[in-house]
């Protein structure tokens, strides 16, 4: 840049031969079937378009045609990697609007399991951040520990993954007896873990030259597009909708909203977003200790679950806070036992949405960092 | 008439039988290195990442760089649709012969080198660069873009530390005299404090250019992990973001013979290491456990602790990107390797 003021020349009139590169279905870090279309000068990212639609499954379509109660397996198919996340905003849509009040220990079981999962998650996000910028080992410890949540939800629901566990009213089943000691287990576990992390990777000099002052998303472009969870945050901004919009039992706890500071770069940059992440971590631990020890050890989870799931005539939407961002279903009911309409508002389809705005201008390397410190999961992209 | 250092000449003479010896021997020792390094590779991996890495094939798993190899021979080879035939065939040729030329003047023990030449130093840095070119040959007739991308990379990296790499050189041939390996190792000869790590043989004034030494070792480790493609420099075969770079499209044995580049470069540089650092196959405690077939343990065992810590840095660093390598080469490491030079170019006139 320096020299185009010494040189009277409009770069941007020099034709250059610029690479189309295609980026993916199939590549080893566009986390799943996401292609990006590149626009290369070089090294330097001039244009990237996101095609996205490849693993698109008709949710919206197919909930028309379900009943209320089985359109729950469905929704754990959206954000596979945070399902006990995604059932909550859609139980609690369908309870607001049957008004249910559902047992005080199914509300905590269900922000215990929500926050496990949210750690789960977020423990994927980084883990496959750090792959993105060449670290694979942080990858495997991370790993290591969700298995022992996921243990606790199969133990729970039967499922590793997509578990159908929050049910209209209550839960699928109750949990097993040693669950209390299980989770506490696993929380002194999680946070040893992220403390390795932030030693092997999160202040590793390497790292931070990677990602800190990369990606820089300033806060008004963030909310134009509609951002949410951690890539707003990461801007600069202390949203968070279990703080903000509290729903279920979330004004019980204490608990802080960590964002992004610019600790080691500008405000908004790929290292914040990162970092957002490993504190909510700690956060979620605090809430699932206090949840632990306020949960009542009897009551029946199954008894408030209606015969049969037909909502009266009207319309709702209700939003959560997904480890991703703002879950939201807005659901149209014309009160027979399946929906009129379905329709989900999901994060990484709007976090996405912002990468062609970011990513411009920056090498090549960096958009993929970019785009793993948005944290996308496509099957919620597609849906 | 040069003194001879090779057993094979004396026992045989000078003869076409024992030239055939001394390529074939370097060969057999580049094969069961490289399926050693694999196994170490997978293992050493394996124990950073709490996992146990192959368990079924053999007790712990011992055969499974050879199922590997095995596999790769059993794949299906494919050349790209537009692809250049020629060039895609012998890119990995070239890149092959490249790193096993440099086994000919590795000195693995006092009496055994495959050809004495008296700059084998030299002759190393020559045919090392010399894969670069197989590297771009691949990478541009593979007609796919990563490949191209990554052999860009590549060849840009590969020049530019190979300057600081050489400075280096030249630093332990002012120290030494000499661009002879044998001559370099026979001079380091003794307790470990000679060797060239801690300054060198010499009285006490060689505490002068102890740091500078240490920081020459440490730039050579660093410019030869870029040279050979290794992490935290990897950028050309940078997975998450090339998929494989130059070699995205070979399959079997291609495929296999850039792997064993790769694995005989690392090699050929845990060998200049040893040789102009860590006394090459001397003993690092005088007499003891000295000798010709202790010269090839001592020799081995120090190159393999290099590749050991080449492995180790893999799987703990992340990856720089293309920019900040060619600041780190050019900004930091040359400046460093040029002040280190001349600070032991001064010492070597003054005493």
């Amino acid at each position: 840049m320096t020299t185009k003021e010494f040189i009277d020349i409009d770069f941007s009139q020099i034709e250059s031969d610029r690479m189309r590169l295609n980026v993916g279905p199939q590549h080893p870090s566009t986390h799943g079937v996401l292609r990006l279309e590149v626009e290369l000068d070089g090294e330097v990212v001039t244009n990237v378009i996101p095609h996205i639609g490849y693993l698109h499954r008709c949710f919206e379509k197919i909930c028309e045609n379900m009943n209320y109660q089985q359109i729950i397996p469905y929704i754990d198919r959206m954000d596979y990697i945070s399902a006990m996340n995604n059932e909550l905003p859609y139980v609690i849509a369908l309870e607001k609007l049957m008004d249910i009040k559902v047992p005080e220990k199914v509300e905590y079981i269900r922000v215990i399991m929500s926050e496990l999962n949210r750690i789960a998650n977020h423990q994927i996000a980084i883990a496959t951040f750090g792959l993105d910028a060449g670290a694979f080992t942080p990858f495997l410890y991370l790993f290591r520990d969700r298995e022992y949540i996921l243990w606790i939800f199969e133990k729970a629901s039967g499922a590793r993954l997509l578990f159908n566990y929050f049910w209209v009213g209550g839960l699928a089943n109750d949990v097993y007896p040693t669950f209390k000691e299980d989770v506490l287990t696993i929380v002194h576990q999680v946070r040893k873990t992220i403390k390795e992390i932030e030693d092997l990777l999160i202040y590793n000099k390497i790292f931070i030259d990677r990602t800190a002052n990369v990606g820089i998303l300033p806060l008004d472009v963030a909310i134009s597009y509609g951002c949410s969870g951690p890539v707003l945050r990461g801007s600069g901004m202390q949203f968070d909708l279990r703080k903000n919009e509290p729903y279920s039992i979330y004004e019980r706890f204490d608990f802080e909203i960590p964002f992004g500071k610019g600790e080691v770069g500008t405000v908004g940059d790929c290292w914040d977003r990162n970092i957002v992440r490993v504190r909510e971590i700690e956060q979620s631990c605090r809430i699932i200790e206090q949840a632990i020890a306020q949960m009542p050890n009897d009551g029946d989870v199954q008894s408030a679950i209606p015969k049969k799931v037909r909502p009266p005539k009207g319309e709702i939407y209700f939003r959560t806070e997904n480890p991703k961002g703002e879950l939201g279903f807005y659901i149209i009911s014309d009160g027979k036992d399946k929906p009129h309409r379905v329709k989900a508002r999901g994060p990484s389809f709007v976090n996405l949405s912002v990468l062609p705005e970011i990513a411009k201008g920056y090498l090549f390397a960096d958009l993929i960092v970019i785009l793993g410190s948005i944290d996308i999961v496509l099957g919620e992209v597609d849906r | 008439m040069m003194e001879t250092f090779n057993i094979f000449d004396k026992i045989f003479g000078i003869s076409i039988l024992s030239a055939l010896i001394s390529v074939i021997l370097p060969l057999i020792f580049l094969i069961i290195y490289a399926l050693v390094a694999i196994l170490g590779e997978l293992k050493i991996s394996a124990w950073i990442q709490e996992r146990l890495g192959p368990m079924r094939t053999g007790p712990y798993g011992i055969l499974q760089p050879i199922a590997e190899v095995v596999k790769l021979i059993q794949k299906e080879d494919i050349i790209p649709a537009g692809a250049n035939k020629f060039l895609f065939n012998f890119a990995p040729f070239v890149i092959f012969a490249g790193s096993f030329a440099g086994f000919a003047v590795v000195p693995f023990t006092a009496a055994f080198v495959p050809a004495e030449i008296n700059i084998g130093l030299f002759y190393i840095f020559a045919v090392g660069a010399f894969s670069v070119i197989g590297i771009v040959m691949g990478g541009w007739a593979s007609n796919n873009k990563y490949s191209l991308l990554g052999a860009i990379r590549s060849a840009s990296q590969m020049i530019s530390y190979e300057i600081p790499g050489a400075v280096v050189i030249l630093s332990a041939a002012v120290l030494a005299n000499s661009l002879d390996m044998q001559k370099i190792i026979s001079l380091q000869s003794g307790f470990f404090w000679n060797w060239y790590l801690f300054g060198g043989p010499g009285p006490w004034t060689k505490i002068w250019i102890f740091p500078f030494t240490l920081i020459l070792a440490t730039i050579y480790m660093f410019a030869s992990l870029a040279e050979t493609n290794r992490t935290p420099f990897d950028i050309p075969e940078g997975e998450s973001e090339l998929v494989a770079g130059y070699h995205t499209e070979y399959s079997g044995m291609k495929f296999a013979m850039f792997f064993f580049a790769e694995y005989s470069s690392m090699f050929i540089v845990g060998a200049v290491m040893a040789v102009v650092f860590l006394g090459g196959w001397n003993s690092p405690f005088g007499d003891f456990m000295g000798g010709f077939w202790w010269g090839i343990f001592w020799f081995t065992i120090k190159a393999m602790f290099i590749v050991f810590i080449q492995i180790w840095l893999r799987w703990t660093l992340p990856r720089v990107r293309v920019d900040q390598l060619m600041y780190f080469g050019w900004k930091i490491l040359l400046p460093f390797s040029l002040v280190s030079f001349i600070v032991i170019s001064l010492y070597r006139i003054i005493y």
